[in-house]
């Protein structure tokens, strides 16, 4: 299940590379934590991602936009390969981080560890909210009890759930409230210490109020964290990220700075989008 | 390090079931298969020929006349927890915690009873009757149980389907759901033909051992108050005599290949009720 | 009434009636039991019949302790030796195995299930008794036997029932798990396997329940002295074996004593199926 699956299509040019994430370099105007190059994605026959070349500053919430089915989701997660688990699924071209290729010599787990993930679902395991949190820690060797208490507490904080779930650390997670749940999920990702927060439209199956107590907490966590965010929600988009790149049937078709994006597209299916056309 | 340990474990595991599974079946398959000879397959029984033909005839009347009585009930009883049982009422959980209770009930507490009401209260004997009767209860929990998943696997359309055009409930259960719900149901009775076919606890002292294909010519309908036994009674007997270790292996043989047979069936169905849906 | 009002009403009550039947038969389940074992037992005396250590139906000595603990030992030998290869095989079939390994294993695994008792009580005898007096103290017919031959028989029991177990979990607590940095195997057996649990314990019980009510295999390979073993390589006598060795040719308080041991473990499978209920209505809850 853990196959690697080596991109098997990486020829370019050293030349044109460099120029290119110059380029992209200049365009952004921060340094890339993320980048993906030239990347297609098949499901079997399906090509799901066509040639899609994109770069998530550092210390940024990038917001990923765009009609259902149109890729976003499928990038999200070959960013941190959960694509592996599909069947027939392959990928070609280029996924970096800090520079590293993640479908060359890196790990599978400890790129998993280094970029973490919220799911559009909240998916506490059926254990305390202790162990819950817990879980990635030990997965990655720390025992002790005092390094995991600290842990626990940090990461709870740090997701804007500690006061709610103090007393209560060794009840199972499964009695919390949906959005409690997920700022839990989301505890539960940065107790491993990520450099990359991914999150897979992690409010659509939450109330309003639990919506903006998360969308606040992903624009504090932008100071620590390079967050990318999948979202069919446009105002999410707006609201909270500073980068966005929209989406067509396996296509990016734009990107860029998130106010540009929405007042001045540049892409003529960009703008029907984002004023509504495509729903 | 640990992952490693893990998964070693999980395959060794696999591994010790599938090689148990291939010992006992290979074991008897090469004992027994070159004993299967002709005289084996003699119409009647004689300590010579050791003939299992006597023991197999006996084992599909058995099995068919236990089927006839536990089939009927057990369909019945599915249908009327599926289509009319509405209410939680004591009524229901009384019948689901009974069917349960007969599900887990051992079956030489069945040749027990069996023999305390079937063969002695009644006074049928040790008897083909006095067997079947006691399968029958053995085996309707399984019947019932099966049919109702494979009623419940009926979409609901169908049935709409049938009281839309003006067909009563009765019909629209014979008509619309048995139908679909069929391969589900042939599925559940090879099931329970297995278990037939296997018995031996249940029918020590409800049939006995007699070997010997009931008389059907002489006595007419009252031969099924004749003893007989089923072919895994017979390997029984036969094993705990000692005198026929070949035979017995030749046996075994017999009643692996009507389990496979039975089980290919059984899933040959459950593949239809899928691709039906 | 019109006549299709009839025809729909006379159907109703023969499927209720088909219904009825199974409480009808755990009634008389019962009562023939109960009714036929219960005046031995008072006769012989509980406490005797239940604590006593001597089985001499010459005698009219009838206890049967050494069956019950005789039983028991055989279950627990039984589960020591299916439990954890059945686990294990359950978890290789739910997450490991590739879909050609599975649909060969399966099949295999429905036959272990369909082989009679019988079948296997043969195989013991030739097989395991042989190499045990072969290879260790004893005469071979030993409780080892049983319990090595019970466990492979609650092997598709486990098996079915906890792969179903673990089947029914959902793929996001795998995935969650995935996504922290754990490996494949972590995943599974400290995500998957606790969220299982209940379901694993089911399992478990059912294999008990299985195991304690066995007769023909037990009888064909335990030595069936009615007596407490002292080691594992000593015969054993279960209840199961005491009714099926003895009922062809007991009469009167014998024949009572044979039937009052079916009523414990009656009793003994009542129990467990209690449990099996707990256990089931706890895994609905979470």
């Amino acid at each position: 299940m853990d196959a690697v699956t080596a991109p098997e299509k990486r020829i370019m040019e050293p030349e044109k590379e460099q120029s290119m994430q110059s380029a992209r370099a200049e365009a952004a105007g921060a340094e890339a934590k993320m980048g993906v190059e030239g990347l297609d994605l098949y499901y079997g026959e399906f090509h799901a991602l066509k040639d899609v070349t994109l770069d998530f500053p550092k210390n940024e919430v990038t917001a990923l936009i765009g009609p259902s089915g149109c890729g976003k989701s499928t990038l999200l997660k070959t960013l941190n390969r959960m694509n592996d688990l599909v069947d027939g699924c392959r990928v070609d071209g280029c996924v970096s981080l800090d520079g590293d290729d993640i479908y060359g010599g890196l790990p599978v787990n400890d790129l998993r560890r280094r970029v973490g993930m919220v799911f559009q679902q909240p998916n506490p395991f059926p254990m305390s909210i202790y162990d819950n949190i817990a879980f990635g820690p030990r997965t990655h060797g720390i025992k002790g009890k005092e390094e995991l208490d600290v842990i626990v507490e940090q990461s709870l904080r740090d997701a804007a759930i500690w006061d709610e779930v103090k007393d209560r650390l060794k009840k199972c997670a499964l009695g919390l409230s949906g959005g409690q749940q997920q700022r839990l999920c989301i505890a539960r990702a940065l107790a491993v210490q990520p450099e990359v927060l991914l999150l897979d439209e992690s409010t659509s199956a939450l109330d309003p109020i639990s919506t903006a107590k998360i969308e606040g907490l992903v624009t504090e966590l932008a100071s620590k964290y390079t967050v990318i965010m999948v979202t069919h929600n446009m105002l999410q988009a707006i609201r909270v990220s500073t980068k966005t790149a929209f989406f067509l049937l396996g296509e990016m078709v734009e990107a860029g700075d998130t106010d540009a994006l929405f007042t001045h597209p540049k892409d003529s299916r960009t703008a029907d989008y984002v004023s509504g056309r495509f729903g | 390090m640990t992952s490693k340990i893990l998964r070693a474990l999980v395959y060794v595991g696999a591994i010790l079931t599938a090689l148990v599974l291939a010992g006992i079946v290979g074991y008897i398959l090469i004992n027994g298969i070159p004993h299967l000879k002709p005289s084996l397959f003699e119409w009647t029984y004689t300590s010579e020929n050791v003939s299992l033909m006597p023991a197999l005839v006996d084992t599909i009347l058995m099995a068919l006349l236990a089927l006839a009585l536990s089939v009927p009930t057990g369909v019945g009883a599915a249908i009327y927890l599926v289509e009319y049982a509405r209410s939680s009422s004591r009524f229901v959980r009384a019948v689901r915690m009974t069917a349960e209770t007969l599900q887990g009930i051992p079956s030489i507490i069945y040749g027990l009873f069996g023999l305390l009401f079937f063969t002695t209260m009644l006074g049928w004997g040790l008897s083909l009757m006095s067997g079947a009767c006691t399968l029958a209860i053995m085996v309707l929990p399984v019947v019932m149980r099966t049919t109702e998943e494979a009623l419940l696997a009926v979409p609901e359309s169908y049935k709409q389907g049938g009281f839309a055009l003006g067909a009563g409930h009765v019909r629209t259960i014979f008509r619309c759901v048995l139908p679909s719900a069929l391969p589900g149901i042939v599925g559940g009775v090879l099931l329970a033909l297995g278990r037939c076919v296997g018995e031996v606890a249940a029918l020590l002292f409800t049939a006995g051992t007699v070997a010997q294909i009931p008389d059907f010519g002489g006595q007419g309908i009252f031969a099924i108050f004749d003893s007989c036994r089923t072919l895994a009674v017979h390997m029984y007997v036969l094993a705990s005599e000692g005198l026929h270790m070949d035979e017995t292996y030749a046996t075994a043989v017999v009643l692996l290949i009507l389990i496979v047979i039975l089980n290919m069936g059984a899933n040959f169905a459950a593949k239809r009720l899928k691709r039906g849906m | 009434m019109s006549k299709s009002a009839r025809k729909e009403g006379f159907a109703r009550a023969l499927f209720t009636l088909a219904a009825a039947i199974s409480i009808l038969a755990v009634a008389l389940i019962c009562v023939f039991l109960f009714a036929n074992g219960l005046p031995a037992m008072f006769q012989i005396g509980i406490p005797e019949f239940l604590l006593g250590t001597t089985w001499k139906p010459g005698s009219d000595m009838y206890g049967i302790f050494p069956m019950i603990v005789g039983s028991i030992y055989v279950t627990a030998g039984a589960i020591l030796v299916g439990v954890p290869a059945g686990i294990l095989t359950a978890i290789y079939l739910s997450r490991f195995a590739g879909s050609r390994v599975a649909s060969v294993l399966r099949p295999g695994i429905e036959l272990l299930a369909g082989i009679p008792s019988v079948v296997y009580g043969f195989f013991g005898l030739m097989v395991l008794v042989p190499f045990i007096r072969v290879t260790m103290p004893g005469r071979g017919l030993s409780l080892l036997a049983a319990s090595l031959l019970l466990g492979i028989m609650i092997l598709p029991t486990i098996i079915t029932v906890a792969k179903n177990a673990l089947d029914a979990v959902p793929r996001s607590y795998y995935e969650g798990a995935l996504a922290l940095g754990a490996t494949h195997e972590r995943a599974v057996f400290r995500i998957l396997v606790p969220a299982a649990f209940s379901g694993i314990m089911a399992a478990v019980v059912l294999g008990v329940g299985r195991a304690i009510g066995e007769t023909m295999a037990v009888v064909m390979v335990a030595g069936n002295q009615p007596v407490i073993p002292n080691s594992i390589f000593d015969g054993v006598r279960t209840m199961t074996a005491n009714i099926v060795l003895e009922m062809g040719y007991a009469a009167d308080l014998h024949r009572g004593a044979l039937i009052a041991t079916g009523v414990v473990l009656f009793v003994f499978i009542m129990l467990i199926s209690l449990l099996f209920s707990a256990i089931k209505k706890r895994g609905e809850e979470r």
